[in-house]
């Protein structure tokens, strides 16, 4: 049974579309994370699954339930919002116990509820204290508390992590984490930030100008991206689009790259590994060639080599170590390609190196329409 | 603010500077000009009327009695009464206290409603209100008399705090919705997904976190209810009337000797509540009217 359903979505003000005809089908549990650069969107279509924002068409439907027309405290959701939007003037019991006070339950099972929850977040001792008394973290998890203590079916999250510094943002990603394994609650997770989506997310869909772009697990979106702008913008450093030809040569696909440096004139060719029919109709056409940075790395001089690797000897532009690895910069069919190599490689600038390609992780896109070719 | 930063910029030790003498004697006039009337009027409240005709306007009294205040507050005659301005002190208390709360109390409501539950029209319902605050006392005497007569409030307590509430509330409309632009929305949808309804977002959420504007609208109201004569004078009459009413009505008596240190007890007495709100909330008044500027 699915747990959130939206269907053929669309917000407008005026004239103005900004969501346009979105579709999400989530089940019970799961991470959906909605990502995308700024006025793609996201925050709206969360403010409409919350109940904050009017629907313009389409229906948004919790547990088969179409919650169109229903007031956000009957949706049986909670929030938590970028600036935690805590009570000043309550104290953080308080205000992790307001929304069950406003519910009606009464003050012993209340108390009961806020010291539960405050064991879980830690946050016991900081129960009579308001929330000015508190740090960034700490009122993160008093925000987190309000929305655990009411139980509820969904619990949405809007960019909750951008208002902490780098350290402690990693360390409340974990937590939330955890916290989604330990409860099993389904969530709906909005950042701006494509690290966050990979690590947390068990479904991401990612979003530009109100169009929702990919909806797939971490690995799908990662692997598999839907076109060009899901492509560059998951991943860090993104994925390589090289431009490219495909060419039959001895009647199998080959991608041809443009290599034009020094030994100008002999391009590099690889064959595509296991190409499908789509692929193979592109034939005589200019694609783009896709490829993340680890699937160019050192070459290691193992025989034979497996069919889905290529050798490729080109020369080296710049290299920057990163700690865990080197990343270096070639000149593919004129453009700056990344490569990730091992820390102790042996790739200098300005040389030419042997690099290892991995067709077996590369994608296709069609140049005109910028979608992936499967 | 900017002494304290200059204080640790330069060590106190290195003396005064010579702008800094010239800025404190400037000050310091200015202090006494304002203060130098009310330095004479309490000196005169305490001198006999024998003194008052022989002696010196800014002498100190030689004999301080306290008898002028006694008179002035129970046996002045007002009017055809004598029986001093106690009455009308309450009066006004009865009048300012409820027109204070309420019209603070609904201009915190039409702030609210303005910035946090925005409607279509909502910036000119806005406008229209903001426009009372340019509507001068003397246009609206004559409909608010006939107001008054219609719903059986005339010559009432009741009748004039209705016109100070109607009349007060441009401005306190102003004042909150000022302070709530800049409130944060997220608080308001926290407290509806946390399943508060309009008036309890309004009670438990807004209105406790806006005491800075508060104290400032209840020392605007206050100032300007308490001390206005002519909606007084206008909207009632005889018991009904308000100390400043009363005030005048004491000093232009035109019988007998003018008592000038009855009269001069009288206008302190006047003056002292909003002595004390500026007094007691005066330190608020800086902070709320700069908490809207600057946000956090």
């Amino acid at each position: 049974m699915p747990s959130l359903s939206i269907r053929n979505v669309v917000k407008s003000y005026g004239s103005h579309e900004i969501l346009k005809n979105i579709n999400i089908d989530i089940g019970d549990g799961e991470f959906l994370v909605l990502v995308g650069p700024s006025g793609c969107g996201k925050s709206t279509l969360l403010s409409m699954i919350a109940g904050l924002d009017t629907i313009t068409g389409g229906e948004i439907a919790i547990d088969n339930h179409v919650v169109n027309d229903l007031h956000p405290k009957d949706r049986d959701i909670a929030m938590v919002f970028q600036s935690y939007a805590l009570y000043p003037n309550m104290t953080v019991a308080e205000n992790i116990g307001f929304g069950l006070e406003m519910r009606g339950v009464p003050k012993a099972e209340r108390e009961a509820a806020i010291m539960r929850v405050a064991k879980q977040l830690q946050i016991e001792q900081m129960l009579k204290r308001k929330p000015s008394q508190l740090s960034g973290g700490q009122r993160q998890r008093v925000a987190m508390g309000r929305a655990l203590v009411r139980d509820p079916k969904i619990f949405l999250f809007d960019e909750p992590l951008s208002n902490l510094d780098a350290k402690l943002r990693v360390e409340m990603r974990t937590e939330i984490k955890k916290l989604h394994q330990r409860l099993g609650t389904t969530i709906v997770y909005v950042t701006h930030d494509q690290i966050e989506a990979m690590t947390l997310a068990t479904r991401i869909a990612i979003m530009k100008l109100g169009v929702l772009q990919q909806l797939g697990t971490p690995k799908e979106v990662y692997e598999t991206p839907a076109n060009t702008f899901v492509a560059t913008f998951i991943g860090s450093p993104s994925m390589n689009l090289i431009p490219a030809r495909l060419e039959g040569v001895d009647g199998r696909p080959m991608v041809r790259v443009a290599n034009e440096n020094e030994n100008a004139g002999r391009p590099i060719l690889l064959p595509l590994f296991r190409p499908s029919r789509d692929q193979e109709k592109l034939v005589g056409r200019d694609v783009l060639l896709g490829l993340r940075p680890e699937a160019i790395g050192d070459f290691t001089g193992s025989d034979p080599m497996p069919p889905h690797l290529e050798r490729v000897s080109t020369p080296v532009e710049v290299t920057e170590p990163t700690g865990p690895d080197t990343l270096a910069v070639l000149m593919w069919g004129g453009k700056e390609v990344t490569a990730r190599l091992r820390p102790d490689t042996d790739a200098t600038p300005g040389r030419p190196a042997n690099f290892l390609v991995d067709m077996s992780k590369a994608v296709i896109f069609d140049r005109e329409t910028e979608r992936r070719v499967a | 603010m900017a002494s304290v930063a200059i204080d640790t910029a330069h060590p106190p030790r290195r003396g005064i500077p010579i702008a800094r003498l010239v800025l404190f004697a400037l000050l310091g006039l200015f202090a006494l000009v304002y203060l130098l009337p009310f330095f004479i009027m309490v000196i005169t409240s305490l001198k006999s009327l024998d003194e008052i005709r022989t002696g010196n306007l800014l002498s100190l009294p030689r004999d301080p009695t306290l008898q002028p205040w006694i008179e002035a507050w129970g046996k002045a005659c007002i009017g055809v009464t004598c029986e001093g301005i106690n009455g009308y002190f309450w009066n006004s208390v009865r009048m300012a206290v409820p027109a204070v709360t309420l019209s603070t109390l609904i201009g915190a409501l039409n702030g609210y409603v303005v910035t946090k539950w925005r409607f279509p029209g909502a910036d000119l319902i806005f406008a229209l209100i903001l426009f009372g605050c340019f509507i001068p006392f003397q246009i609206v005497l004559i409909p608010m008399a006939r107001v008054l007569g219609l719903i059986g409030l005339a010559s009432s307590t009741s009748g004039l705090i209705l016109v100070h509430v109607i009349y007060g509330l441009c401005f306190t409309t102003l004042y909150f919705r000022n302070f709530y632009m800049a409130f944060p929305d997220e608080l308001v949808k926290a407290a509806m997904i946390d399943g508060a309804g309009f008036f309890k977002i309004f009670f438990r959420i807004l209105l406790p976190n806006s005491l800075p504007i508060i104290v400032v609208t209840v020392i605007w109201q206050f100032t300007n209810i308490w001390n206005d004569f002519l909606f007084g004078a206008s909207f009632t009459g005889g018991g009904s009337q308000p100390i400043t009413v009363a005030l005048n009505n004491l000093v232009n008596s035109s019988t007998g000797v003018k008592e000038y240190n009855v009269h001069m007890a009288a206008a302190i007495i006047a003056a002292l509540p909003t002595l004390a709100v500026y007094v007691l909330a005066g330190r608020y008044f800086v902070r709320g009217l700069m908490a809207g500027a600057v946000k956090g």
